[in-house]
């Protein structure tokens, strides 16, 4: 299995996945070796994992070398960074500028991955390829198995030299992240992996037609298995004195095009016209911030809104403790596991349609993105109408509680069983 | 001899448009026109109007040995009335032929049987007089009740009106070794005869009759009226109840559904000993054999045959509750547009589309919601009735400004007569009244501890909703924290206090505080 970050060192619901699924197929019987470019030796030790930085490359060997020119593609120049800000891009440009990559780096025979998502991320990824594939040539396994695009050339070169089914999943699409502003670069590796690939994992139906439609996958090989939750734990902290007497409607996310935060000031504005006794509270940071401040401040809500930056678990624990409403307005979500979270503190929440998780939860409150007066008039529900409330305390826990990891797993292995029966049929 | 009788249910809920909360306190039109207009315009010329057609020239074949009932509510013949006047006209036709029997319901097929019995009483007398003056047909002695809902006590409600025969659901579990081919009695009203619907028959028409899966598809009246002669011949009435959509609308004309209804009493005439019967000539004919224990809310409605259909989440109850507790400011406006919206709101079907359970099954309840999820349709509805509260709480203070008014131009009339000498005691009486006021809430420690000695966690968990919320408060004190807790739970348990145990609890609390 190839993923580019695993627990506890992760930015997103990614590694969170990639942990809880490979925790759930052992559980399941299946031997699961997960390599990352870079292991800090505190992941869980129940897992196989292996660290490609300690990986030393041979030299002399000429297929090595051959699969390097052809790697090439992957390495463009275009120093994108994704998940970072514009302002951080800038700054880590310069450093780029200064420390490009020298042919001559190539050729060491260890390389540190950073394992993040920096400005060398593209050597990175080939790199990466170039030691699954060594990998494949030395090690005993059925499936290749490679989480999100980062992965997807490790994964077709670990195919190309083992001849073993690759399947790729496709936790988040260029699509989701960018919207309609594409970086073609990234599109055509995750097109790339998804046409090698003998069968596609989408975590939504929602991904699954996009892969089909956006991608031109052929259907029959692209199947939805969704998310588990398992990872959630039931919030029983004792509520936090709320700050303010109003009710409160969060978002917790990063504050990017995907997200919609504009939605939600929409919102926020929609309201307060006919509601005086309510707050909203931003959760996160992201490249749209400034903007989205300044949003609020033409409104002139500023003083009804508030922004608290990004926040780590505790903190986030602590605003769902005093929220009366969790609103998620994402333009593009293939899955989004933070609803759950809130869901966990049996919080009402206002999900967009425009995702992954509004396919399994029956106890939301689904609307169009784009939707204003109907994630408005949801909220006001909320706020107004004692029924909601109730029926998420009932409820909530159940709607978490069927999500469970070992159901994905079970789906993951059929998949793998088909696929090895098709393999052998094959030969 | 043995009987068939046919009874169809007409019904079509007043919709409501998408309602958001910023159309609160502006705009008080509550209802879809162009779904309901539409809908109405399909039903009626795919079911009404050649339904109606088709049993007419059955009627004219056979003359009086045809015969079918109906239950039509007054929400539908006033869709009718707006959108195809000639729906009204073929049900005259029918009516006239003297082979048909009108059921009384009430006006807006309305959950009220379970909540009020002064609104249940008033909805029915409304439905026979729409009925009445529409079709011209008379008080009718035989009544059904919303989705077949019935209970002994819905049953004392009807006899007590003087109904002689009301219908049933007739669902195993609900009559377990009895069977629904006979005619019984309500345990508290013996004179209140009691027709059960045989669910099987009834389904193998309604919901079976075009589903390709069912091994005894396809079904026609040769086939059906054999079932019916395999019935043991001691059973005396087959109860045929089912919506009368069933022809055209659900079951599609291609799907034979006329023809089978078109062939079938010619068959049952030729081929068998049953005779076609309505309801109040059952009465006549029948011996009831037995009385009916139904102590709890039945229906025609889902696997379970109960109210949660309509009742069984808190999204209803709230909403349930909500509307009902403003029957008496309702019937305090006197306001014509303000009963109107009283009656359309009250439809069953606005509870139903707030059912959370076919989330686990019931493709039934998904073919008749117009909303996305129950989510959605309660929000929906509880912004149009915040819309109407705010109404009818202008109404009333604007009475009330009214009758001050009045008062004060009959005080100024006084002080004028009277002068400055008399207005200095008024003044004192008035600040006399207010001190009355105060000590009529306060309570010494002795009442209080009376209070906690003499009244059940049960009976103070009623009183708290009956009384201002800082005197239970000072009652509430007197409790330790376990029993605190277990009255919070008891007050949980109180969805729908009944009017008597209230009564009772008050009178008991206002004798200790004299």
């Amino acid at each position: 299995m190839f993923g580019w970050e695993f627990p506890p060192h992760i930015s997103g619901g990614l590694g969170t996945a990639c942990y809880g699924l490979t925790k759930a197929l052992l559980r399941q019987g299946i031997e699961v070796i997960f390599v990352v470019p870079k292991a800090f030796g505190d992941e869980d030790n129940e897992i196989r994992i292996v660290n490609a930085s300690d990986f030393e490359i041979n030299l002399e060997d000429q297929s090595t070398l051959e699969l390097w020119k052809r790697l090439k593609y992957i390495q463009v120049a275009s120093k994108i960074i994704p998940y970072i800000s514009p302002e951080y891009y800038t700054k880590e440009y310069e450093k780029l500028i200064n420390e490009e990559i020298t042919k001559n780096e190539f050729f060491k025979q260890k390389y540190q991955f950073s394992g993040k998502y920096g400005p060398n991320l593209m050597y990175e990824v080939s790199r990466y390829a170039l030691i699954a594939s060594a990998l494949a040539a030395t090690n005993d396994f059925d499936v290749i198995h490679a989480h999100d695009w980062l992965t997807y050339p490790a994964g077709i070169a670990a195919k190309n030299t083992s001849g073993k089914p690759l399947v790729v999943h496709v936790h988040a699409t260029e699509f989701d992240r960018s919207g309609e502003n594409i970086n073609q670069d990234v599109y055509n590796i995750e097109r790339e992996g998804m046409m090698q690939a003998d069968k596609v994992i989408t975590v939504s139906n929602y991904t699954r037609n996009i892969v089909i439609n956006r991608y031109g996958i052929n259907p029959d090989k692209v199947f939805t298995i969704y998310n588990g939750a398992d990872a959630f734990k039931f919030n029983t902290r004792p509520k936090v004195q709320k700050p303010y007497k109003e009710k409160v409607v969060t978002y917790i996310g990063r504050i990017t095009f995907q997200k919609g935060p504009e939605y939600f000031v929409e919102t926020a504005r929609k309201l307060l016209q006919y509601d005086d006794n309510v707050r909203f509270v931003m959760a996160g940071s992201g490249d749209m911030f400034p903007r989205i401040v300044r949003l609020a401040a033409r409104y002139r809500i500023g003083h009804k809104i508030h922004f608290t930056g990004f926040l780590k678990g505790p903190e986030v624990e602590e605003v769902l403790s005093y929220s009366d409403v969790y609103v998620m307005p994402s333009v593009s979500e293939p899955f989004g596991i933070s609803p759950l979270e809130a869901l966990m503190s049996n919080i009402p929440i206002v999900i967009s349609k425009q995702s992954g998780v509004a396919e399994v939860l029956k106890h939301a409150i689904k609307v169009d993105f784009w939707d204003i007066d109907a994630m408005a008039n949801a909220i006001y529900g909320i706020l107004h109408y004692p029924g909601i409330n109730k029926m998420f305390q009932k409820y909530s826990k159940d709607e978490v509680d069927q999500l469970k990891w070992d159901n994905s797993a079970y789906e993951v292995k059929q998949l793998y069983e088909t696929l090895l029966q098709e393999y052998l049929i094959l030969k | 001899m043995r009987y068939i009788c046919f009874y169809f249910q007409v019904h079509q809920p007043m919709r409501l448009r998408t309602y958001r909360f910023f159309d609160i306190g502006l705009n008080h039109h509550y209802y879809d026109d162009y779904q309901n207009q539409y809908i109405l315009r399909r039903v009626a010329d795919k079911c009404y109007l050649p339904m109606n057609q088709l049993l007419y020239e059955l009627i004219q074949t056979f003359g009086q040995r045809f015969r079918v009932a109906f239950s039509i509510s007054g929400v539908a013949l006033e869709q009718f009335e707006k959108y195809a006047p000639e729906v009204i006209e073929s049900f005259k036709l029918l009516a006239n032929t003297g082979a048909v029997e009108f059921l009384a319901e009430t006006y807006s097929h309305s959950l009220a049987s379970v909540i009020s019995k002064d609104e249940f009483y008033s909805q029915i007398n409304l439905q026979q007089e729409k009925l009445q003056s529409l079709l011209g047909v008379k008080h009718s002695t035989a009544f059904r009740n919303t989705e077949l809902i019935y209970s002994d006590q819905i049953g004392e409600y009807v006899a007590d009106l003087g109904y002689k025969v009301m219908l049933a659901e007739g669902a195993k579990h609900i009559l377990g070794w009895k069977s629904p081919h006979f005619l019984y009695y309500n345990v508290r009203k013996p004179e209140l005869k009691l027709l059960l619907k045989d669910y099987q028959l009834s389904d193998d028409i309604a919901f079976r009759f075009s589903n390709r899966d069912w091994n005894q598809w396809p079904l026609t009246a040769d086939k059906y009226v054999d079932w019916l002669n395999n019935i043991d011949k001691n059973h005396e009435v087959i109860n045929l109840f089912m919506d009368y959509e069933t022809f055209g609308e659900h079951q599609w004309k291609e799907t034979g559904i006329f023809d089978f209804m078109r062939a079938l009493p010619s068959r049952v005439f030729s081929h068998s000993d049953y005779e076609f019967a309505n309801p109040t000539e059952l009465t006549e004919i029948l011996q009831p054999v037995a009385p009916l224990h139904v102590p709890y809310p039945t229906s025609w409605a889902d696997e379970e045959r109960d109210l949660t259909a309509w009742l069984g989440n808190d999204l209803q109850e709230d909403a349930f509750n909500t509307l009902y507790s403003l029957r008496d400011k309702v019937l305090q406006t006197n306001n014509p547009d303000i009963f109107k919206d009283w009656l359309y709101l009250q439809t069953s079907d606005h509870f139903y589309y707030m059912c959370t359970k076919w989330f686990s099954d019931g493709d039934v309840h998904k073919y008749f919601n117009p909303y996305g999820s129950p989510y959605d349709a309660y929000i929906n509805y509880m912004n149009i009735l915040s819309d109407f509260i705010t109404r009818i709480d202008n109404i009333l203070s604007q009475q009330a400004d009214a009758e001050q008014n009045v008062n004060k131009k009959q005080k100024d009339v006084n002080i004028n007569k009277t002068k400055t000498k008399n207005l200095k005691t008024t003044n004192a009486k008035e600040t006399v009244k207010k001190n009355n006021k105060k000590d009529d809430i306060k309570l010494t420690k002795k009442q209080l501890e009376i209070i906690i000695k003499k009244f059940t966690l049960k009976e103070l968990a009623l009183l708290s909703k009956q009384l201002p919320e800082n005197i239970f408060n000072k009652i509430k004190e007197q409790l330790d924290d376990k029993q605190k807790d277990r009255l919070e739970k008891e007050k949980e348990k109180i969805i729908r206090p009944r009017k008597d145990s209230i009564e009772k609890v008050m009178a008991k609390f206002k004798e200790i505080v004299k």
